[in-house]
Parts: C-alpha cells; structure tokens; sequence
C-alpha cells in the first residue's frame, strides 16, 4: 500500500514537473483548452476543422458515436477522482480524524479500482493519462479538501446519472450503475462530514426526491478547472 | 398532407404540443424518419399511434411492470419512515438530527411515490397504505418502532435493497428517457442508504462496525449489516469480477475488500419481492 502511494506521488511529482517545465506557449494554450465550455460547446457543435485540433499532443478525444466513448469519459472522470484522494490518503489534512484519513484511503482505492477497471475495459481504446491541475485545492487544509471532495462526487453521480441513456450494451449499463450507487454513497459521506444532514440536500435532490442527471459538456465544464489535458469531445 | 400543418391544427386545441413533443426526443425523431416511408392513407393510423407515443400513454408493458414495481417498494419505504415519525413515541425526538434525516428520507420517498404514480398514470398499481405492511417482518424485528437500532438496521436493509432493486431493473429501461428518472432515484436511495449506515456507526446507534458503503461481512460474507436475518439482502454483494475484470487486485492495495466495496451489485426482481414479501402483510 505505502509502495502504490510512493509510486503514485513519484508519477504526480513527475506529471506536474512537466507541466511547469513545458514551454509557455503551450502551457497557456492547454489553460485555455482546459477552460471548458466554450472549446466543448464548440467541437461539439461540429467545428472539427478548425483551429482547434483534435491531434494536440497530450490531448484526448472522447468520441460519443458508440459505448466506448461513454466509457472513457467515465474513465476520465475517475483518473480525476482517484489522482485527488491519492494526493489526499497519501498526506492527509491535519485536522483529519483517524476515521476520516481511514475512509479518505477506503475512497482511494475504490476511485483507483473504478479508473482501472475502465482502462481494462477499453483496451486499446482507453484514451491516455490526464494531467491533473489541483492548484486550487490546499490540500493542507481540510475544509479545502472537503469542499473539493463534495464537488467531485456530486458532479460523478450527475455525470454517471446523464451518461446511462447513451450507453448500449447491457453489461456497461449494469457497470455503470454499479460505480454510481458507490459515488453517492461518497457523496452522502463527504457531505455529512461537511454538514451532518445534508447527504442529500437541495438543490442537489430536487424536490421530486431526484439526484441530478447532467450532460457530459456540463460535467466537462465542471471538471476542465482541475484537468490540463485538452478534452475534445465528439458526437454529443 | 403536411406535417407541420398538422401540428399547428393540434396546437389550436393543444397548445402544449410541442413541449410534449420535444423532450422526447427519440418520438421526434421517429415521427420524421416516419414521414418519409409511412403510405400517406396510412399516417392517420401511425400519426396515433407516434401521439400516444409522444403522450406516454403507449408504454411498453415491461416499462409499467418496472415501475410499479419500484412503486411498491417506495411506498413499502415511505409508510415504514412516516409511521416512525408519526407513530412511534419516543424513537426518533423532533429536533435531533435523527429525526431531521428520517424526514428528509421519508420526504423523498413521498416523492418518489408521486412521481412513479404520476408517470404511470391508470397503469399504476392500488395505493399501499400503512395497514397493509407489517414491519416488524412477521415478527422478525418486534422492536423496530420502540428500539433505534433495530429501526436503523432495518431502514439499511430497506435502503441497501432499494439501490440494488433499481439497478437490476437498469438493463429494461436501456436508451429510454425513463431509465434517467430511475437513475436519479437510484442515486438518492443510494445516499440515503450511506447516511443510514452512518447513524448505525454512531454511538447513539450502537456503535455498529459499519461502513458507508456496502464492505465485505464478518469472516468475508456478503452481509456486512451485522444483522443475520438480511442475508437474502445482501446476496452476491461479495462480487469480485465486473463484465470480465477482475477487480481484486487491480492494482496495489485493491484488497478483496475494496473490490467488493467499489462496486454495489444488481438484485433481481424476484428476490427483492420476495424480501420485500416479508413485509407485506
């Protein structure tokens, strides 16, 4: 365990070293590809010709057409959501209770067996590693982490809820729901750390008793602050 | 004939049409790809039958049968919180948090009724009232409204189910816009469920061993409630392989455990009803 988390660091250590030793250019250029909506809200509309290049080197194509692309997206989001609890198990907040720090390391390994299971998945048609941007997270601080953890398991369980319809194949469907019971449960975990109650609260369940369900361009939108790998997405 | 022609002549007596039209997108779209092959002496008849599409009066069979049989278990889950606030002194006092969560729980499952039965219209199934449920199960849990760790453990079982109940269901609704509703359900069963764990693992609820997700059982069994009698509950959580991946091991520190945890596994109809039959008198 203390060998995957040395490991893990060392590969985070590495992915960050890069990004600031990149050349300027093509740092800004990843900031503005990570910003989000607009480049998503663009491709998608079906401006691939221009400018904006699918074949950016370290940037990932999620193509919609087919359940593939549906699962690397979810496969996206949990390289996300497992480079986040890795940062945190492996050092955790001072103000970290014993029970906390042991269900921060629980949460790690399920977001690494998620991310790994859709690599294996995938196959040859898993896309790359992300580069991860937690800048925005002190991750000495645990009302910082907390609050980052919430945002993360919420937007995966409206990711997960919006992203079943499209999928075709029985089994991924069924895996897919298998993985997003688990984020809530997280989510519920993580929010009554926050505030004891609000496991499920508005607006996060609406007054019809339902969890959000969100379109993977709002959830791309969301999560572009935390990725620097140039997300393209396809077939919407 | 003329399509457009024939919506504007419907929005003169529906002037809702098209919003009942549009968020269902896929009738959209067949109704186009229909006026281009359908005969025109036949698209009175197929005009009919894509409206009641469009208007959901048409739903499969298979589609009613799940969510009424999501209906039963929600009002199985409403009627067993509502009486725990209204009937049952001394169990959960107003003010504590208790007794905020079970509200916000049994509110949600009020919702969930008024939204299954709103979809289903005069397809969904007689209403279930308090009287027709016995939730101590035959007297399995004779203390469920008087003991709160009895009431706890049991709304776990009933939580724990209804994530698995809705998940195992996913597969019929497959593409459809209804599999999104259940999804969102599932999702609020599933905090509901992490939460209800939660109060079991604190003091005032025992102090049980317990997780907020679904872990492996004492000596590895698939039932990690710590309450024997929900076995069937709990059945096959002990999966370690999903869609051919084996997940224990996938990586360092990917114990038996975590894999078990990582994953919430599906339960067929047949066995939810027949734990949900305990239950009903």
């Amino acid at each position: 365990m203390k060998n995957l988390q040395e490991q893990e660091k060392q590969e985070l250590l590495q992915a960050e070293r890069s990004i600031f030793t990149a050349p300027l250019q093509r740092r800004s250029f990843l900031q503005f590809a990570g910003a989000g909506a607009a480049t998503i809200a663009l491709v998608a509309a079906g401006c691939k010709k221009d400018r904006n290049d699918p074949m950016v080197p370290g940037g990932v194509t999620l193509n919609f057409k087919d359940d593939f692309g549906v699962l690397n997206y979810a496969y996206a989001l949990e390289q996300l959501e497992a480079a986040f609890y890795i940062q945190v198990a492996s050092n955790p907040p001072s103000g970290f209770s014993p029970a906390e720090k042991q269900y921060f390391q629980d949460i790690q390994f399920h977001e690494i067996a998620h991310r790994e299971f859709f690599k294996k998945a995938l196959g040859t048609a898993a896309i790359g590693s992300l580069e991860v941007d937690f800048s925005s997270i002190n991750f000495t601080d645990r009302t910082s982490v907390l609050g980052a953890a919430m945002a993360f398991e919420d937007l995966g369980v409206g990711a997960y809820n919006g992203a079943g319809v499209r999928l075709t194949t029985d089994a991924y469907l069924v895996a897919a729901g298998k993985i997003v019971s688990v984020e809530a449960r997280h989510a519920a975990y993580v929010r009554d750390l926050i505030s004891n109650g609000t496991f499920a609260s508005s607006p996060q369940v609406d007054a019809n008793g339902l969890d959000k369900a969100l379109a993977p361009d709002v959830v791309l939108a969301a999560a572009g602050k935390y990725i620097k790998t140039k997300i393209t997405v396809t077939n919407l | 004939m003329n399509i457009v022609n024939i919506l504007e002549e419907i929005e003169k007596v529906d002037g809702e049409i098209y919003e009942r039209l549009n968020p269902r997108r896929s009738a959209m779209k067949d109704f186009y790809n229909m006026g281009k092959k359908v005969a025109l002496a036949a698209m009175p008849l197929a005009l009919g039958s894509m409206f009641t599409k469009a208007y959901g009066q048409s739903t499969p069979t298979a589609v009613v049968d799940v969510l009424n049989f999501a209906l039963t278990l929600e009002y199985l889950e409403y009627h067993f919180y509502n009486h725990s606030l209204l009937a049952a002194p001394g169990l959960l006092t107003a003010g504590t948090p208790p007794h905020g969560a079970i509200t916000t729980i049994r509110d949600h499952e009020l919702a969930h009724v008024n939204l299954l039965k709103g979809a289903l219209g005069s397809a969904a199934r007689p209403a279930l009232a308090y009287t027709d449920f016995d939730f101590t199960a035959k007297g399995t849990f004779p203390t469920v409204y008087s003991d709160y760790k009895t009431f706890l453990a049991v709304a776990q079982a009933f939580e724990d189910t209804g994530v698995r109940a809705y998940k195992g269901q996913a597969t019929v609704l497959k593409g459809m816009p209804v599999l999104t509703t259940a999804l969102q359900i599932h999702s609020v069963e599933a905090r509901h469920a992490s939460h209800i764990r939660q109060m079991r693992a604190a003091p005032a609820g025992g102090g049980v061993s317990i997780k907020p997700w679904i872990s492996l059982g004492a000596g590895g069994g698939a039932n990690d409630s710590g309450v024997p009698q929900v076995d069937p509950v709990y059945k096959g959580e002990d999966l370690e392989t999903q869609a051919g991946v084996t997940i224990t091991g996938i990586a360092t520190g990917v114990t038996k455990a975590a894999a078990v945890e990582s994953f919430d596994e599906p339960l067929a109809k047949a066995d939810v009803l027949a734990i949900a039959s305990l239950f009903i008198k």
